[in-house]
């Protein structure tokens, strides 16, 4: 499969412990700063498609802002109760002077559509597992 | 009945007045306290003076045990004459009783070490609940203490005052602290630990000087250096209490001659306690004391048979986070013995055996003392370590304390305060039917003392006892070992401001979504907003200042004091939904105005456009005040509950809370705002407002306790901010008031709140004052970002065709 490295952001621009969402094509990617490393997945958490970018960063997971699923960002799989049996796509990161540059395949051609068929064969379809409750998400005013 | 005389209240003298009301025959008891306070629990007075605790709580027996047990307590009478011919006692208040059996119980004194110019206002001594008292009545936040002494009491009067906001320097003439109970690297581990509480420690200095006139402004030290203070306390050791000893013409030496039956060389006069000397030994520490009551009260009786042979020296130090334990002989220098150690600066743990003839001789711990009991039945029972010689420093399966009590032999002792064994306890389950901690304290006295056992008595119970419910050690979460009221207690007085710190020292070093919102609020209360804020460690709501919506958009609600607004406003909420094309207007429960559908991108401009403040709906924060229109147009109201709901709103806005804080005032008992089910409620009556807390109409619906019913509207405010002030520092995060105030009781809610001292009620009010002056309105974040990124969506840098 063609890859390609593209230069995604300043690393500064990441701040510590946290994510940011970017636009890449088509598609959000959710970029963090884990201190000595940054790691990409796609910024749509499996459960509801919260933004996963806007999570809270436990080691090398991230929580869902809207219903606290946990999802690692090494390998994309789920870590918490409900979140096990899903993942999220993962991107390879590098850094270099000073950016922040991402692996993508090749998403000119059809190999998109195969990657996209990958990861539907990769992850187990979400079901309806119901949210945690008690999270703090919950705010109304 | 023959007359026994007790001189001494403290907990020596009334511990074996305990065990001689167990004993028959029975005798008329008199007990003489030179203090004014009933028999209280001395060792806790650092966490008094640490404000953790109040006098009450350390009270050991009321008045009430005294009338139950028809002693005859008389209280601010120093004995200052003994007869030992005629057998009486002369008080300074004239009076001269009788006896037939004397206890001397008479303690220690401070030894105050030769320093020039020593008595000078602002010196003090912290021996006594008196002493405690004059320090907590002068110290306050910035004041510069120093406390001559880095033994057991310095370290923990120095703790005490750190948490009152001093800045503490504890001066030590050894090299080491707590030379007596530590080795030279044991000490240093424990500077370290000092240290990180914010307290100085100067080592190797002898203090020669109170410097100042008449008013202490500095200490100098041998040599011709000086620090400054504005506050000094000695604690440089204590010396036995021996005067009546030498008056009664006993055999005194450092303390008054007992020999193992516990008897003085006068056959009817009794020493028991700091003052007596037994074997060469002048004992400390409250353990001994406790072994030599027993034996005393049984020769009092006339039961003459046990013997008392010596204490195995054991010292906890007992401050919250700082674990210290020392038994047996610390130096290196014992013929013949042998030293097995183990270090991690890391996490600060020292632990150090000295082994001599296969047995233990001595136990340092530093850092962790969990394994303390099990080294100190090694020491008492001088046990053959032959066969554990592999397993000495590693604890045994500590994960399951279950498992650890059943190892316990019954001999082994459980509570080293009291001197309760296992076989004590059990028996106790057993044959008193003892199945809460509440019970087993009352029945047999463990851990009514320092504490540190009540895991164990817990453990006990769990096992022996089928029905024991556990009194589950709530931890926030699997990254931090701590409840939170722990937590609070540690990291209060520390320099720790960011929640990585934290992390890295007290847990995981990693933290989760769980504990780094909880920690990131305790920071903030605890310093009053002067934390290092790090957002990652925040909800998403706390990084944007507007509450996530389902689909990733977020929703913006600006602040309307009181439910209050104008046609200005409410022409540009107008104008911004519509600019921004806002999915949905939609009017809140709480009197205010909710934008839906709002893009992060768009958040600054928004706040911007609209020019009104954050109504911090998205937040564990100060809500809303629902008012209604009062006495302005209302036929029936009776208080201005519109302006008071505002200025309400006003003082405490901006102010994170453990969860979000709603409140109402209503300006006549109809209660049409419904500030009875509000968190704080303001209700108007007649000439008066109730203010009351604790109300719930969500999850939960809960009518509100009353805190106080006051006069003026200004009154009114004030207790609810000592309240709100008081629920911001006790409760756990994520907990309603509702819970909180039933978990605490709405009867201790006021006695600390609004029936507080008014040093109490100051400190919290200053306390708020603090936070709230460094307070802001999160939305100004607009033209100060914390990051470039902090709103927008990043675009790549390099072209990406979709």
């Amino acid at each position: 499969m063609n890859t390609t490295w593209v230069r995604i952001a300043f690393c500064r621009d990441i701040p510590l412990r946290e994510g940011r969402a970017v636009k890449v094509g088509n598609r959000e990617i959710a970029v963090f700063n884990l201190g000595d490393r940054f790691l990409a997945v796609e910024n749509r958490c499996p459960h509801k498609g919260g933004p996963l970018a806007d999570g809270i960063v436990a080691g090398a997971s991230v929580v869902c802002p809207l219903h606290a699923w946990k999802m690692s960002l090494e390998t994309g799989r789920g870590v918490n109760g409900p979140s096990a049996s899903s993942c999220v796509e993962t991107f390879r990161t590098r850094a270099e002077g000073g950016i922040v540059l991402l692996e993508l395949r090749d998403i000119r051609g059809q190999s998109q559509a195969a990657s996209g068929g990958e990861l539907a064969a990769m992850c187990l379809q979400p079901n309806d597992v119901p949210a945690i409750t008690d999270y703090p998400s919950t705010a109304e005013a | 009945m023959k007359k026994l005389v007790v001189v001494g209240n403290g907990m020596a003298g009334v511990a074996c007045v305990e065990q001689i009301l167990r004993h028959c025959p029975k005798f008329d008891i008199t007990i003489f306290g030179d203090e004014t306070h009933v028999n209280y629990n001395r060792i806790l007075l650092s966490s008094v003076l640490a404000g953790e605790k109040s006098d009450d709580d350390i009270v050991l027996n009321g008045l009430d045990w005294y009338q139950r047990n028809n002693i005859d307590l008389r209280l601010g009478v120093r004995i200052v004459g003994v007869d030992s011919q005629a057998k009486t006692v002369a008080g300074d208040d004239g009076s001269v009783t009788s006896f037939d059996k004397l206890l001397l119980a008479t303690g220690s004194v401070p030894l105050i070490p030769s320093i020039d110019e020593v008595k000078k206002d602002g010196v003090f001594v912290f021996r006594n609940l008196d002493d405690t008292r004059a320090l907590l009545k002068r110290c306050r936040p910035g004041l510069k203490a120093v406390v001559i002494g880095g033994g057991l009491l310095g370290l923990e009067a120095a703790r005490g005052l750190r948490v009152q906001g001093c800045d503490i320097t504890v001066v030590h003439l050894m090299e080491w602290l707590m030379e007596r109970q530590l080795d030279a690297t044991g000490g240093s581990y424990l500077a370290a630990k000092m240290n990180q509480m914010g307290i100085t420690v100067l080592l190797g200095l002898s203090t020669t000087a109170i410097l100042g006139n008449g008013k202490v402004e500095g200490v100098q030290f041998k040599g011709g250096g000086s620090i400054p203070a504005d506050l000094v306390v000695i604690a440089a050791g204590i010396r036995p209490n021996v005067g009546l000893g030498h008056e009664a013409g006993l055999e005194v030496k450092r303390g008054i001659v007992v020999n193992d039956y516990m008897e003085t060389s006068h056959p009817d006069i009794f020493a028991v306690g700091e003052c007596v000397q037994h074997n060469g030994i002048c004992y400390g520490l409250v353990a001994p004391l406790i072994e030599q009551g027993k034996v005393l009260a049984a020769t009092i009786t006339g039961n003459k048979g046990p013997k008392y042979e010596g204490s195995v020296q054991a010292a906890k130090l007992k401050i919250m986070g700082v674990d210290v334990f020392s038994a047996g002989e610390i130096g290196d220098k014992l013929d013949g013995s042998e030293v097995i150690r183990y270090e991690d600066p890391a996490l600060g743990i020292y632990r150090k055996l000295t082994l001599k003839d296969g047995k233990l001789a001595g136990v340092i711990l530093v850092g962790d003392t969990a394994d303390s009991h099990r080294y100190m039945d090694w020491l008492r029972t001088q046990k053959d370590l032959g066969r554990l010689r592999r397993q000495l420093l590693s604890p045994g399966p500590a994960e399951d304390a279950g498992m650890d009590v059943a190892q316990m032999a019954d001999s082994e002792t459980v509570c080293g305060c009291m001197g309760v064994t296992k076989g004590a306890i059990i028996q106790a389950i057993h044959e008193k039917g003892v199945n809460t901690v509440a019970q087993l304290k009352e029945c047999t006295r463990a851990s009514t003392s320092c504490g540190s056992c009540s895991g164990l008595c817990q453990s006990l119970l769990k096992a022996v006892v089928p029905e024991f419910e556990e009194e589950v050690k709530k931890t926030i979460c699997k990254c931090i070992p701590f409840s939170e009221d722990q937590l609070r207690d540690i990291l209060h007085g520390q320099q720790l401001k960011s929640v990585q710190e934290v992390l890295a020292i007290y847990g995981n070093g990693i933290g989760c979504e769980i504990c780094k919102p909880a920690l990131s609020y305790m920071l903030d209360m605890l310093w009053c907003g002067d934390h290092d804020e790090d957002r990652s460690a925040r909800f998403i709501n706390d990084r944007v200042h507007a509450n996530i919506q389902k689909d990733g958009t977020f929703s913006v609600v600006p602040r309307i004091r009181g439910g209050v607004t104008s046609p200005d406003e409410l022409r540009r909420i107008a104008d911004v939904a519509d600019k921004y094309r806002v999915r949905m207007v939609k009017i809140t429960g709480s009197q205010r105005i909710d934008l839906l559908g709002v893009k992060k991108s768009d958040l600054p401009k928004i706040w911007a456009d609209l020019g009104m403040p954050s109504g911090q709906a998205y937040t564990k924060g100060v809500r809303m005040v629902k008012t209604c229109v009062g006495t302005d147009f209302c036929r029936f109201g009776v208080q201005d509950s519109t302006s008071a709901g505002i200025e309400l709103e006003r003082r405490f806005e901006n102010l994170f809370t453990p969860h979000k804080v709603k409140m109402g005032a209503v300006g006549c008992p109809r209660n049409c705002a419904e500030a009875t089910v509000k968190d704080i409620g303001l209700v108007g009556q007649e000439g008066s407002w109730q203010v009351v807390v604790g109300g719930a109409a969500g999850k939960k619906v809960r009518k509100a306790d009353l805190l106080v019913t006051v006069e003026t509207t200004e009154q009114a405010l004030e207790a609810a901010a000592l309240f709100f002030q008081y629920y911001r520092e006790g409760a756990n995060y994520l907990e309603r008031t509702y819970d909180f105030v039933e978990r605490v009781g709405i009867e201790k809610v006021r006695k600390e709140t609004v029936y507080a001292s008014e040093a109490a009620k100051q400190g919290l009010l200053d306390r708020l004052r603090k936070s709230k002056e460094r307070s802001s309105d999160a939305w100004l974040e607009r033209d100060t970002l914390r990051n470039p990124t902090q709103f927008v969506q990043i675009q790549p840098l390099d072209e990406v065709f979709a």
